[in-house]
């Protein structure tokens, strides 16, 4: 049964109700299943008409403008106490701090390198290493402004319900608009609720965010002016772009907004040129600078990486930090912040096999079924085996991928992942079910570490899925940190 | 504020208004229509109307007759005609799309709802739900976007780009309705029929400000003084290049003294001109150069303001 299986975020393993859902689960009890039908249906028709919808990769019809997809809103929130959440700050506040300063080693000094703590050529014949960052200087040696850490709960042998970082998403994370659109959906839904539980807010975060940007502007600018820079309306994250830029209060720029003139950055406004200072950059790194990177890319600025060498900009996140959160780095960010800090890890890494080692891929091979098996430079979902989910045809195929390229890709057992109780809609059955989720809190860094309590749960809608992406049918839940 | 957010707010607002106006044209053609007459006569109305949009190719690629239900079937929901309501709402909702950071909550949804009602009906069901009430339902969404529009948002430079975009699309659409139609209600008997005349009136939600202002009977050289000349009726021409020097004013920039001196004599031109003079000289032509101007000056706002140079 899965109740027994898997840790469960609402109910302990003798089916009693955690102490932290106790208020909620009376509410629900005492709710009306007509009203609580009612309020999901209201939730669903807020959603399309604010326009709250992402486009899916190859889905072309999302082009049309009439296409674009929900993500899926649960109602039952995933409520995390605030001893849990204060704990998880504190290693996320490490593991990022850690991060930085790796970025900043390998873009200078390598001392890391040199004591041989992590391999040459994992980090220098990285395709997310950028050659082109060495020895510059960017403003208080922060490379990952915006952190995006996935987070997990399974149990691990004697301990039950340990938070694991899955990933460290440190080049464009998203869905920070989701964790506050849920929660203002929330409040308008069941404001009643929220009279009941001292739920720590989020609404805060693009203040705190713009606040964050400021303090990394190029030394010596007063007033900085700041800028979003997007792919434009067709990418999948759009609704995302435009709503941090509104909240913040900055320009929305695509990359022919801008230009660059003197190593200096403009935007073309309706009363001549203006001179940007800080770049939040929802673009990959090979299109910022067709001079620089990807020649054909048409979303950049010819020139902008010069105007950033000369320090006349900053991006966040800089370039080159994808080196970073690759997946062959991430056995060793425990090792960063012992080299760095000077500290044991207070987050768990998952085991990871790196089948460039070849104990390593015999071992995976042999045992691919119960292994997730993921590309080192995938995102999104895509490109990866759930061994335990697949079919043997699917396991050989994707063998056949791994023998002809091991390096590519690591390993690691598939987790239990935790779940939630979880409205379901189906053919057979509508109800309550646990379905399995994540996490991922938004770490801002500048001149302090900053977060605002929780982040995004992101729960997988099928049946026994481990995979939450919402390109992959997932959806997304409000998150609670209670404050006592 | 960035050039091409200016641009889509500017676009997003002639999109609308020219949807609006469009229902306008095509509703009082639709009512003229139920007053008995020849079937030949019928169809010249619907024909002018492609006419008055240089559309009739494009309508001839996918329509072998010029009716009332092919004209409309093409000028109301044809996705593949660029001018038609269909087009025109989606256009503002995808301009409104692309800068919905810069619009207010109220202004956004209500443009994107409109789409999102519109393109889940079929022409079938618009005709057999009387395409009066949609042509109906087109300008109460429009009047819904431009109150809160108006309403809501902050009087910058961005409700600014907004208003010269629906200023200049009223302009042109004023114009272009009073041609098509006067044209076709002008007997040479010199008798008016009240009706159509009403009808044209109506369309332009002119009829109660004519008797207001005129409190007599409709004439032709009345109506047209009525929409060209009147600094008073909002959809006049002369109120639209009131309301076009004003706005310029307020977003002037360092290369937009040519544009504004071109709006300037454009509203003189309006401003200063009677109604016998310009029925004497041929209200055709006088129309048809007022619209040259308005072409002229959406060029040198879109070079000034809208894709700026480095």
């Amino acid at each position: 049964m899965m109740s027994t299986d898997f840790y469960n975020e609402m109910y302990d393993a003798a089916s009693a109700l955690r102490p932290h859902y106790k208020s909620y689960a009376d509410w629900l009890a005492a709710t009306p299943p007509e009203r609580i039908a009612r309020k999901r249906a209201e939730a669903d028709i807020a959603f399309h008409r604010v326009g709250i919808t992402f486009a899916v990769y190859g889905d072309e019809s999302a082009q049309d403008g009439g296409k674009e997809r929900l993500i899926p809103f649960d109602i039952i929130p995933r409520i995390i106490p605030a001893a849990d959440w204060l704990a998880l700050q504190a290693g996320l506040r490490q593991r990022v701090r850690a991060l930085n300063a790796f970025l900043n080693d390998i873009y200078h000094d390598q001392e890391i390198l040199r004591a041989g703590i992590i391999p040459r050529e994992q980090v220098e014949g990285n395709a997310q290493f950028r050659p082109e960052m060495m020895g510059i200087d960017v403003p208080a040696g922060i490379y990952a402004h915006i952190a995006g850490v996935d987070l997990v709960r399974a149990d691990s042998g004697e301990k039950k319900g340990e938070f694991f970082v899955l990933e460290d998403n440190l080049r464009v994370p998203s869905g920070v608009s989701y964790m506050i659109e849920d929660r203002k959906m929330m409040m308008r839904l069941f404001p009643e609720l929220f009279s009941h539980h001292q739920v720590a807010p989020v609404q805060h975060y693009p203040d705190m965010l713009l606040e964050n940007l400021r303090t990394v502007a190029p030394t010596g600018v007063d007033n900085p002016c700041v800028v979003l820079l997007t792919p434009g309306a067709y990418n999948s994250a759009y609704f995302e772009h435009t709503f941090l830029a509104q909240q913040m209060g900055i320009e929305l720029v695509e990359g022919r907004d801008l230009f660059v003139k003197g190593e200096t950055v403009y935007m073309r406004t309706t009363q001549g040129p203006q001179r940007v200072d800080v770049i939040y950059r929802r673009l990959d790194d090979d299109f910022l600078d067709p001079l620089a990177f990807r020649k054909d890319s048409m979303l950049g600025v010819p020139g902008l990486l010069s105007a950033y060498r000369a320090g006349n900009v900053t991006l966040a996140n800089a370039i080159g930090t994808g080196v970073a959160d690759d997946k062959s780095i991430y056995p060793y960010v425990p090792q960063m912040i012992r080299f760095y800090l000077g500290e044991e890890s207070l987050l768990n890494n998952v085991p990871t096999y790196m089948l460039r080692q070849p104990d390593d891929l015999k071992y995976a091979l042999a045992h691919l079924p119960e292994l997730v098996v993921k590309e080192v430079h995938g995102a999104g979902g895509y490109g990866m085996l759930v061994g335990p989910a697949s079919t043997r045809q699917e396991i050989e195929s994707f063998r056949a991928r791994i023998v002809a390229a091991p390096e590519k890709y690591i390993a690691q057992p598939t987790l239990a992942l935790s779940t939630c109780p979880t409205f379901v809609d189906g053919d057979n059955f509508g109800g309550i079910a646990p379905r399995h989720l994540d996490l991922r809190p938004f770490v801002l860094s500048g001149e302090k570490i900053d977060m605002v309590p929780g982040g995004l749960t992101r729960v997988a809608l099928r049946q026994g899925s481990l995979v939450v992406n919402s390109s992959q049918g997932g959806g997304t839940k409000d998150t609670w940190v209670l404050e006592n | 504020m960035l050039s091409r957010t200016a641009d889509h707010l500017y676009w997003m607002a002639r999109f609308t208004e020219r949807a609006e106006n469009l229902a306008r044209l095509l509703d009082v053609t639709h009512q003229m229509s139920l007053v008995p007459q020849s079937v030949t006569a019928a169809n010249q109305n619907w024909g002018a109307i492609l006419a008055l949009n240089s559309l009739q190719d494009a309508f001839a690629k996918s329509y072998d007759q010029v009716t009332a239900e092919n004209v409309l079937r093409f000028m109301v929901a044809d996705p593949d005609n660029p001018s038609s309501i269909t087009s025109c709402l989606r256009a503002a909702r995808e301009n409104a799309h692309a800068v919905r950071g810069t619009l207010t909550a109220e202004t956004w949804e209500s443009c994107n709802f409109t789409w999102i009602e519109l393109r889940d009906q079929k022409f079938e069901q618009i005709l057999s739900g009387g395409i009066g009430e949609f042509f109906e339902w087109v300008k109460l969404r429009s009047a819904l976007t431009r109150g809160v529009t108006f309403g809501t948002m902050l009087q910058d430079e961005a409700l600014h780009f907004i208003r010269l975009g629906g200023l200049i699309e009223r302009a042109d659409n004023t114009a272009r309705i009073l041609d098509v139609k006067y044209h076709v209600l002008r007997t040479d008997e010199g008798t008016t029929d009240f009706y159509q005349w009403g009808a044209l009136l109506r369309s332009l939600s002119a009829f109660e400000v004519y008797r207001k202002v005129y409190r007599d009977a409709i004439t032709p050289a009345r109506v047209a003084e009525l929409l060209m000349l009147r600094p008073d009726m909002p959809r006049s021409l002369h109120a639209c290049a009131t309301g076009i020097i004003r706005v310029l004013k307020s977003i002037t920039n360092g290369q937009s003294a040519e544009t504004e001196r071109r709006a300037g004599m454009l509203h003189a031109h309006v401003h200063f001109t009677r109604i016998d003079d310009v029925l004497a000289q041929g209200l055709h032509e006088y129309l048809a150069d007022f619209m040259d101007r308005i072409y002229d000056l959406g060029d040198g706002i879109s070079r000034d303001f809208l894709v700026a140079a480095i």
